[in-house]
């Protein structure tokens, strides 16, 4: 048999070649577009520590926000502006579990009952309405806890309207995530239950539920940093308070709206600072953690 | 049939009369199927992808009841009464089923797993009950010795093949007549398809086994009785040594010598 003329490996070798320099012009573009995406983020976050490391002391978490004249004499004397975030700390999270105790236990049920009903006419219809809910503005969400709750429930501003106004903005986002979590166990796990016996509810309560708990409680945590740091619903529903409430028919802060008050008020600008890096912690450890326990489900 | 296979009435353990079920309207997967399932005998339903072997498997055990489209028609007798006069937790806990990949509870343990029918079921157990249904029933699967020290550890830890030893335990745990086996071992290498081989014949003295299978070469391993299935029809129904060396039917045969799959 004849030599071949042709050179085989260097065809492979420029073929390998070439494919190298791609994959390295490849990373490049990729690693720069990535900079450019966490870049803000990052550069967001030095800027919250660097300008509001100052104000954040013991004060800052356990009293309540200043008056302008007092923020004021502090300014002029160069000491930190007294005082701290109580009153929005306690408001948020009064009205970020009140949300909750009515948007998970609905959210849930609504979200198994989608699942479970899926392919019929009328579970269509149930989740269309929820992608449309998840898309109204938060204004208009404020709007409408205004008009109903507002007006004719509580007669004023207070933390049930604020905490309506959030529980329908989470609302759509706990169904969707169950849904999704129910979807993600195998239908092999189920009928190994239908095997056994068991019915269809204890199926769902039983063996459903517990497979996608971490899902499921993911889910509800990404809602909550979601809503957390809401301000233009609760402007018009919450208003503020100087003082820290617990009554659900009292106006009440929240730090959005502390952040809000603050920036209205040239006296107390260092408090934007350190009420936003609050915030900002609040909501990445929330995704930190969603991360983490995603990351030990798929282990 | 039945003067053919030598199964008396007491034998039967199952007895499948005129078995048809259509997935839709008309469609019909499995037609007019009628046999009876000898006790203590592993019997293999071999045929073509498609022909209705796991259809039938899930008929038994009433599966498709969870399908509202799936119509079924025919009756199923176990042990001489009707199945369809039983309540569906009865007839499961006498009918277990052992299903193609392996499907541990992934949030239970391995000592959970075994006795899930009780405990997903609300069935209280007494400490020693259940301690003596796990043992037993692990042992029965000669998985017991492998993780008589990890029973607390989630079963998803274990092997493909002990994974799927431990979901033959979970069907024994009710000590039931009959288990239906769907390819149990289509998705494990060939070492730990072994191992469930001999567990299937060690367990025939206890329990009547049916098991779907594509692999010819186990139904003629380890099967007492063969049913050789074909576009939803049951087309031949014997005893496996006979019908591996000499099938009735001339489908059998193309399949047996594998001209077609
Ligand atoms: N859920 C379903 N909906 C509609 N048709 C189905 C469904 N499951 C099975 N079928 C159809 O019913 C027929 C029999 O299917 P079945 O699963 O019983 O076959 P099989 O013999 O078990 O095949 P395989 O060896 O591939 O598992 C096939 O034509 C299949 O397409
Ligand atoms: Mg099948």
């Amino acid at each position: 048999m004849a030599k071949p003329k042709l050179k085989y490996n260097s065809i492979l070798q420029r073929e390998v070649k070439s494919r190298f320099i791609k994959d390295k012009i490849f990373s490049g573009i990729v690693i720069t577009l990535s900079l450019i995406t966490i870049s803000p983020i990052v550069l967001i976050i030095l800027k919250l520590i660097a300008k509001g490391y100052k104000q954040i002391n013991l004060s800052f978490f356990t009293e309540t926000a200043p008056n302008t004249f007092q923020a004021m004499e502090a300014i002029n004397s160069g000491n930190v502006i007294p005082g701290g975030i109580l009153n929005g700390i306690t408001g948020s999270l009064f009205m970020v579990f009140l949300a909750s105790i009515m948007a998970i236990p609905i959210g849930l049920l609504v979200g198994i009952f989608l699942y479970e009903n899926g392919t019929k006419r009328y579970a269509n219809i149930v989740k269309d309405i929820t992608d449309i809910l998840q898309g109204v503005p938060s204004i208009v969400l404020g709007l409408i806890s205004y008009f109903w709750v507002v007006k004719f429930i509580t007669n004023g501003f207070s933390a049930m309207a604020g905490s309506f106004a959030l529980f329908i903005m989470m609302l759509p986002l706990i169904i969707r995530s169950t849904e999704e979590t129910l979807k993600m166990v195998p239908d092999t796990i189920k009928e190994a239950g239908f095997a056994l016996g068991v019915p269809y509810h204890k199926i769902i309560l039983r063996v459903l539920i517990p497979t996608g708990l971490s899902g499921l409680i993911t889910g509800i945590l990404l809602s909550i940093s979601r809503i957390i740091g809401e301000t233009a619903p609760l402007m018009l529903t919450a208003l503020g308070s100087m003082s820290v409430n617990f009554d659900i028919s009292k106006p009440t802060s929240a730090i959005p709206l502390l952040i809000w008050q603050f920036y209205n008020d040239p006296n107390m600008v260092d408090l934007i600072w350190s009420s936003s890096l609050l915030l900002m912690f609040f909501v990445l450890a929330l995704n930190l953690i969603s991360k983490q326990i995603i990351s030990k489900r798929n282990k | 049939m039945i003067d053919e296979l030598n199964i008396q009435e007491k034998d039967a353990v199952l007895d499948i009369k005129n078995l048809s079920v259509a997935y839709s309207k008309g469609k019909y997967a499995v037609t007019n199927v009628s046999a009876q399932v000898k006790r203590n005998k592993v019997t293999a339903i071999m045929g073509p992808s498609g022909c209705g072997k796991s259809t039938i498997l899930r008929a038994i055990n009433k599966m498709h009841d969870l399908y509202p489209n799936i119509e079924t028609e025919g009756q199923v007798f176990l042990n001489g009464v009707d199945t369809s006069s039983m309540s569906t937790i009865m007839l499961r806990r006498k009918i277990g089923m052992v299903f193609q990949r392996p499907n541990p509870f992934p949030t239970m343990s391995i000592s959970d797993n075994v006795i899930a029918g009780y405990k997903l079921n609300g069935i209280k157990l007494k400490k020693f009950e259940r301690e003596e249904i796990v043992k037993k029933s692990l042992q029965d699967v000669t998985l017991w010795e492998e993780v008589k020290d990890s029973l607390n550890k989630k079963g998803t830890f274990l092997s493909g093949g002990q994974q799927q030893r431990l979901c033959i335990a979970r069907a024994l745990a009710f000590q039931p007549d009959v288990i239906l086996l769907d390819e149990p071992t289509s998705a494990l290498d060939p070492v730990a398809t072994k191992k469930i081989e001999e567990l299937l014949i060690a367990l025939k003295e206890h329990y009547t086994i049916l098991l779907v299978t594509h692999n010819m070469s186990q139904a003629a391993r380890i099967s007492d009785y063969s049913m050789f299935m074909y576009l939803g029809e049951l087309v031949e129904y014997g005893k496996s040594k006979e019908m591996f060396i000499n099938p009735k039917d001339k489908r059998t045969d193309e399949y047996l010598t594998g001209k077609f799959s």
